[in-house]
């Protein structure tokens, strides 16, 4: 039987304020353990939340780039759990009148536009980190996450394939990072994914029984779980049996989802409304400010890159994918005449660079002016377009700029038509083999006697005035 | 009777309260008499009156964000009843 796969998504990203959400603690990440904790976050008898102001902006900001409506009256309650990663025993969270509702992401599947639905967007606080110890039975506790503000995104079950839900978390990502209302570092805990998937035979209306997945740490990771418990859901469902209601957790290094004994047996939080915080009432005149501080959103940046620049969509749609390169790209494109170049290098060598150091663009020395500095070199031919490959790689390591690089390390490129014509005598007459299969109309081989050429140059040799000197002297 | 014995228990487990069969008779009586006393207020129609989640008449009470000083990692332990490394230690936690 044919089955189709069922996904909703939950993410927590983490919002982008300096102090806590209920406390004035930094948010910074990392610290000693319990070192960025106070009465209010340690949860002491007799202290009083009180809302940060900021937690209220970026959360109707990120719903807003979401396109979710705004409740006018919400709420916040408190989620009861007993587990060591809580110091009161309860999470401060909206339940029943959450933030915001009723929005959507747009995704490409196979080219054409998709729309995932946001089912809600709510404000909740962080929870501590437990360390378990390698031996004895004990755990540490650092409370320092504690209260650190929250959104939650729930997506409605509309996605259908483990690419999908891949797809949705690129888009919601950049959605985020745009609205510089989290910098979304997976790395860091700042954006985190639960997966609920189930199997349904194709056509049926009726949903599947599903599980959920956690411990998933990128969103390959996700990709992954999901791949694997799709054939694993198929499986069970194909012996007739039937899927059993369960948190999975996903173990990375064997590379399948295992079931999880759970904190509670059952998922019994009694919600009650939090005492503490008076409920948050928006305007209309307040979400329409925040709606004017929306800056513009990747989709329709990729389009102004199409129409602007003249670029092709594939293009348009990498550099805009990240906030922090379309940026830089900007900036190179501001003060260089050729879009597509500055594009090739921002996509090639670049993008590449940032990939193997693990890296975003904020982490290395080369600015937009590097970058500019280097075309302009090769546009005065001063030097080559594969010495301007070595030059940006120091430029990345070292933030150099392109002039010094080439003239510490003697990259400048040879145009000297004497100098030049020198090397090739001499590669001519070390190849006679190569020389005759050229004359015998063999075109091939000229290529080998260039390669030869720029060897002896380590490079620097201008291509094109190798290539033309070499047919004079073999006519 | 609206709570079962076995209601009880499940409560009792998941506020961590260990109670001995005496307590569990007495609690599951008490708390339905309870209940059945808060029913009286299903006879008042409430059709038109929005649930109520505060009484005190507060809205928007907010603070600026800004970062001031955290307690010492002595004064957090100060109450522990167990630290290591700067961190409070607990019982093993299975997941």
């Amino acid at each position: 039987m044919e089955y189709e796969v069922v996904i909703g998504l939950e993410v927590h990203a983490e919002l982008s304020t300096d102090s806590k959400i209920f406390c004035s603690c930094t948010t910074e990440f990392g610290g000693d353990p319990n070192t960025h904790c106070c009465p209010v976050c340690l949860g002491l008898p007799g202290v009083l939340p009180v809302i940060n102001e900021k937690v209220i902006e970026l959360a109707v900001k990120a719903a807003l780039a979401l396109n979710c409506e705004i409740a006018e009256y919400s709420k916040f309650d408190r989620k009861n759990y007993f587990y060591p990663d809580l110091p009161k025993a309860y999470q401060i969270s909206q339940y029943d009148l959450p933030l915001a509702q009723n929005g959507y992401i747009e995704i490409e599947v196979d080219g054409k536009k998709k729309k995932i639905g946001i089912t809600r967007v709510h404000i909740e606080e962080d929870a501590g980190k437990l360390v378990h110890a390698e031996l004895g039975g004990y755990s540490l506790v650092d409370y320092n996450r504690t209260g650190v503000p929250l959104i939650e995104i729930v997506s409605e079950p509309d996605i259908r394939s483990p690419e999908e839900a891949r797809n949705y978390l690129d888009k919601l990502k950049s959605i985020l990072q745009y609205s510089e209302v989290s910098d979304c570092k997976m790395q860091e805990g700042s954006l985190r994914c639960d997966a609920n998937i189930s199997l349904r035979p194709k056509g049926s209306k009726e949903f599947g029984v599903k599980t959920e997945l956690k411990n998933m740490n990128s969103f390959r990771a996700v990709q992954k779980a999901l791949e694997a418990e799709v054939k694993r859901q198929k499986k069970i469902l194909e012996r007739g049996e039937r899927v059993v209601q369960e948190t999975l957790r996903w173990d990375e290094a064997r590379g399948v989802t295992v079931p999880m004994r759970s904190k509670e047996e059952a998922h019994d939080y009694r919600y009650f409304p939090e005492p503490d915080l008076p409920p948050v009432v928006i305007s209309k005149e307040y979400v329409e400010r925040i709606k004017s501080t929306l800056p513009e959103m990747p989709q329709e940046r990729k389009e102004r890159y199409m129409k602007d620049y003249n670029l092709p969509e594939y293009d348009a749609g990498v550099l805009t994918d990240s906030k922090a390169i379309a940026d830089f790209f900007e900036a190179c494109v501001e003060k260089y005449h050729d879009p597509k170049t500055v594009s090739n290098w921002v996509m090639g060598e670049l993008l590449a660079a940032l990939k193997t150091k693990d890296a975003e663009i904020d982490d290395i020395p080369l600015t937009p002016s590097h970058l500019v500095e280097m075309l302009e070199l090769m546009d005065k031919g001063t030097i080559s377009g594969k010495i301007a490959k070595t030059v940006f790689k120091e430029m990345i390591e070292t933030g150099k700029r392109p002039e010094q690089v080439v003239k510490e390390k003697g990259l400048v490129q040879i145009t000297d038509e004497g100098k030049i014509s020198e090397i090739i005598e001499k590669v001519i007459k070390e190849n006679p083999k190569s020389v005759e299969d050229f004359k015998n109309g063999k075109e091939k081989a000229i290529g080998f006697l260039v390669g030869q050429v720029m060897r002896a140059t380590k490079g620097k040799a201008n291509p094109q005035i190798v290539n033309k000197l070499l047919r004079e002297k073999l006519q | 009777m609206k709570i079962s014995k076995k209601d009880v228990e499940h409560v009792a487990n998941l506020a961590r309260l260990h109670l001995d069969e005496q307590e569990k008779e007495n609690y599951t009586k008490q708390l339905n008499s309870i209940l059945e006393y808060m029913e009286k207020l299903n006879l008042l129609d409430t059709e038109d009156v929005p649930p109520t989640s505060h009484v005190i008449p507060l809205k928007n009470v907010f603070r600026e964000d800004k970062v001031r000083d955290s307690l010492s990692n002595e004064e957090v332990l100060a109450n522990a009843p167990d630290a290591e490394d700067g961190y409070f230690k607990v019982p093993k936690i299975i997941e």
